[in-house]
């Protein structure tokens, strides 16, 4: 399909991750941008690390209902128990920053497992009801038991001290955040290359077909379930550190719902889709913000021509529109709907379409990715 | 008790409304309970800033969401029916969404009560006062159950819904026109809610939020079987009652989990609920 083909001449180059020196510079070239961004833009670090934190949050679901087919409404619960854990190991029992992660990453994993097990016996949308129904009671759970994790008055979060160092500063936390982003695309980009990829995405395109081909269903589908709740643990211990604040009310369903938006619009089943979901999902609300104190200028100024009080008055009713409290959720959603209607492949699958528009210039067929439009296919199974 | 049954039969209606749209489509509607939200704001809108009587505004509440219904089912579900079931979910929760903004920027955050014929009326029976919010309720359901069997077994066009929701193609073949069908369920699917909404508002207060109830409508929908009418209203009413006994039996906060424990539970153990009938899907 693409002009440039990749002439392989020895082994070595199919186990490489990158797939020729072009894109591997492409990707270092971003790593350097990342690394002085900080220095470009040093109002914006924190939400940046937002990014990163999202993009975490991103992998674990992309693992889960892009590569496994798995949709988990639930994931919040996770990243919810992830910040917890944390926060009561290296606060209230005084142990160090590392083993709060690596507890946190474990517990999450458990639970994972304890969800993953009866999920076992669930398909498509009942699993999504069930884990909306777990990440309802643990939100209760945290709320209930006081005594772990302060419930409803909150529980307030220092600044990570790692190793010794105290990570106090919005750059250095950035670099924390970076760093665990980046292990952790190494991480699952690998894994999904392994054995244990191919069988969940095997289990996500025919679960029967994958069993005939000797996948144990059982386990894979419990250990992408344990996976993606331990990269949603870690990412909860640095969320805990982002938001400084734990509260129950920050890990509800609607939070569960922005993780699903991130890959729907990053595009399923892909890493990237995954990083750009994160990036929409965390710099949106920035937008909006920003949007909130310059459109109604902007729209005024349209008006204006037709008086001096047709300007004023536009001016005071966009204000006061894009005040409500209420937009930014509908907002989201008509986002998402939009998305699925009209571009399901997501962000990811418009620049593979460019992409591709450029490196087959004039050949470039809008058909190669029609979507096929199917007759109902039932899920009922008579 | 009544209680408890009463608010048993408005997860049931709300269920009833998801296995209906289930059946015949084959689409989850995570908003049904913002459909419910629509009804009852909207039925508060005709009463109190328009002044018309409680009767007619429930008439046009259900009539005006049944529209938005078929409407929404002709514009926007038709485009993704046979994709897979995760598209499907993610667009009603989408819609959901746009719904509970769209909610607070015309009526705002606020909280309401809605005034009606039943309010804060009670009859004293065998020496125990009984509400009739909650009686309308009941009574509500019971009509509107007996109205939609009548309609299904009866009458050509109930007819020719179940026949497109048994099998599509051959609903075609007949010449029943299925599009219209399952606008039309859709339209039902939304008055149902809106009616739930109504007969709802006077006992439970209105906001945007109300559409959480569509969380626990789920419990009752699966306990009843994903896709059984009748396994609808009986799991909506268990599911009524369990709660309530769990909120005066057990300890402070089960009362709000009671719902989401039995549906796991369900789930777990037994996936196709009280009435249902799942199969393995054959090669």
């Amino acid at each position: 399909m693409s002009v440039r083909f990749v002439f392989k001449t020895s082994y070595d180059q199919d186990l490489g991750i990158f797939r020729d020196d072009v894109q591997r510079n492409w990707y270092l070239a971003l790593l350097v941008g990342l690394l002085v961004l900080p220095l470009l833009i040093p109002a914006y670090v924190v939400d940046v690390s937002l990014v990163f934190i999202y993009g975490l949050c991103g992998l674990s679901l992309m693992v889960l209902a892009g590569y496994t087919g798995l949709v988990s409404l639930g994931h919040a619960a996770f990243l919810g128990i992830g910040a917890y854990t944390h926060v009561y190991v290296v606060h209230d029992l005084g142990l160090p920053w590392v083993v709060g992660v690596a507890l946190a990453c474990v517990v999450t994993a458990a639970v994972g497992v304890l969800v993953g097990l009866p999920a076992l016996r669930m398909t498509g949308v009942y699993l999504s009801i069930a884990t909306l129904a777990f990440a309802l009671i643990i939100q209760e759970a945290l709320t209930r038991w006081e005594r772990v994790t302060g419930g409803l008055k909150g529980k307030a979060v220092e600044k990570p001290v790692v190793f010794g160092v105290h990570l106090g500063g919005d750059t250095a936390f950035y670099f924390l955040c970076l760093a665990f982003l980046i292990a952790g695309l190494w991480l699952t980009g690998n894994l999904l290359r392994a054995p244990t990829g191919r069988a969940w995405v095997a289990i996500r395109d025919s679960e029967i077909a994958a069993q005939s081909m000797g996948v144990n269903l059982a386990v894979y589908k419990t250990s992408a379930f344990a996976y993606s709740a331990a990269l949603m643990g870690v990412a909860g211990a640095l969320f805990a550190h982002k938001i400084g604040f734990l509260a129950p009310d920050i890990f509800t369903v609607l939070l569960s719902i922005q993780f699903l938006l991130m890959v729907v619009v990053g595009g399923l089943g892909s890493l990237h889709g995954a990083l750009f979901g994160a990036v929409f999902v965390a710099l949106l609300p920035v937008a909006i913000s920003q949007a909130r104190d310059s459109i109604p200028a902007w729209l005024s100024a349209i008006a204006s021509p037709l008086g001096k009080e047709a300007g004023a008055a536009t001016f005071l009713a966009v204000d006061q529109f894009v005040k409500k409290p209420g937009l930014e959720p509908g907002l989201f959603g008509v986002i998402l709907v939009l998305f699925i209607l009209f571009e399901p492949l997501g962000i990811y699958g418009r620049w593979r379409k460019i992409q591709l528009y450029f490196s087959t210039f004039p050949l470039y067929k809008r058909a190669t990715f029609r979507r096929q439009k199917t007759y109902m296919r039932s899920e009922r199974l008579r | 008790m009544l209680n408890g049954l009463a608010v048993g039969c408005i997860y049931g209606l709300v269920a009833l409304g998801f296995v209906l749209i289930y059946k015949a489509t084959e689409l989850v509607n995570f908003a049904q309970g913002d459909l419910l939200m629509l009804g009852a704001f909207t039925c508060y809108m005709f009463v109190v800033w328009y002044g018309v009587g409680y009767w007619v505004a429930f008439a046009l509440a259900v009539a005006l969401v049944a529209l938005f219904g078929a409407v929404l089912d002709a514009t926007i579900l038709r485009r993704i029916i046979g994709q897979p079931q995760f598209s499907v979910v993610m667009l009603t929760i989408g819609l959901g969404a746009i719904f509970r903004s769209f909610a607070s920027i015309a009526w705002g955050s606020e909280i309401y009560t809605l005034p009606t014929p039943f309010s804060a009326r009670a009859t004293r029976l065998a020496g125990v006062a009984v509400s009739h919010e909650y009686v309308s309720i009941i009574i509500g359901t019971v009509v509107l159950c007996a109205v939609l069997y009548a309609f299904f077994t009866f009458t050509r066009i109930g007819l020719a819904m179940q026949a497109s929701s048994q099998n599509q193609l051959a609903a075609y073949y007949m010449g029943i026109p299925v599009k219209l069908m399952f606008s039309l369920i859709w339209a039902i699917s939304a008055g149902v809610a809106a009616i739930a909404g109504v007969l709802l508002a006077p006992v439970s207060l209105i906001d945007i939020n109300l559409g959480f109830i569509g969380l626990k409508a789920f419990a009752a929908a699966v306990l009843g079987g994903f896709g059984s009418i009748p396994g609808a209203l009986v799991g909506g009413i268990t599911i009524g009652l369990i709660e309530l006994f769990s909120g005066a039996y057990l300890p402070q906060g089960f009362k709000d989990v009671a719902a989401y424990v039995v549906l796991l539970v369900v789930l777990a153990v037994r996936p196709q609920g009280m009435f249902g009938a799942i199969t393995r899907k054959k090669v």
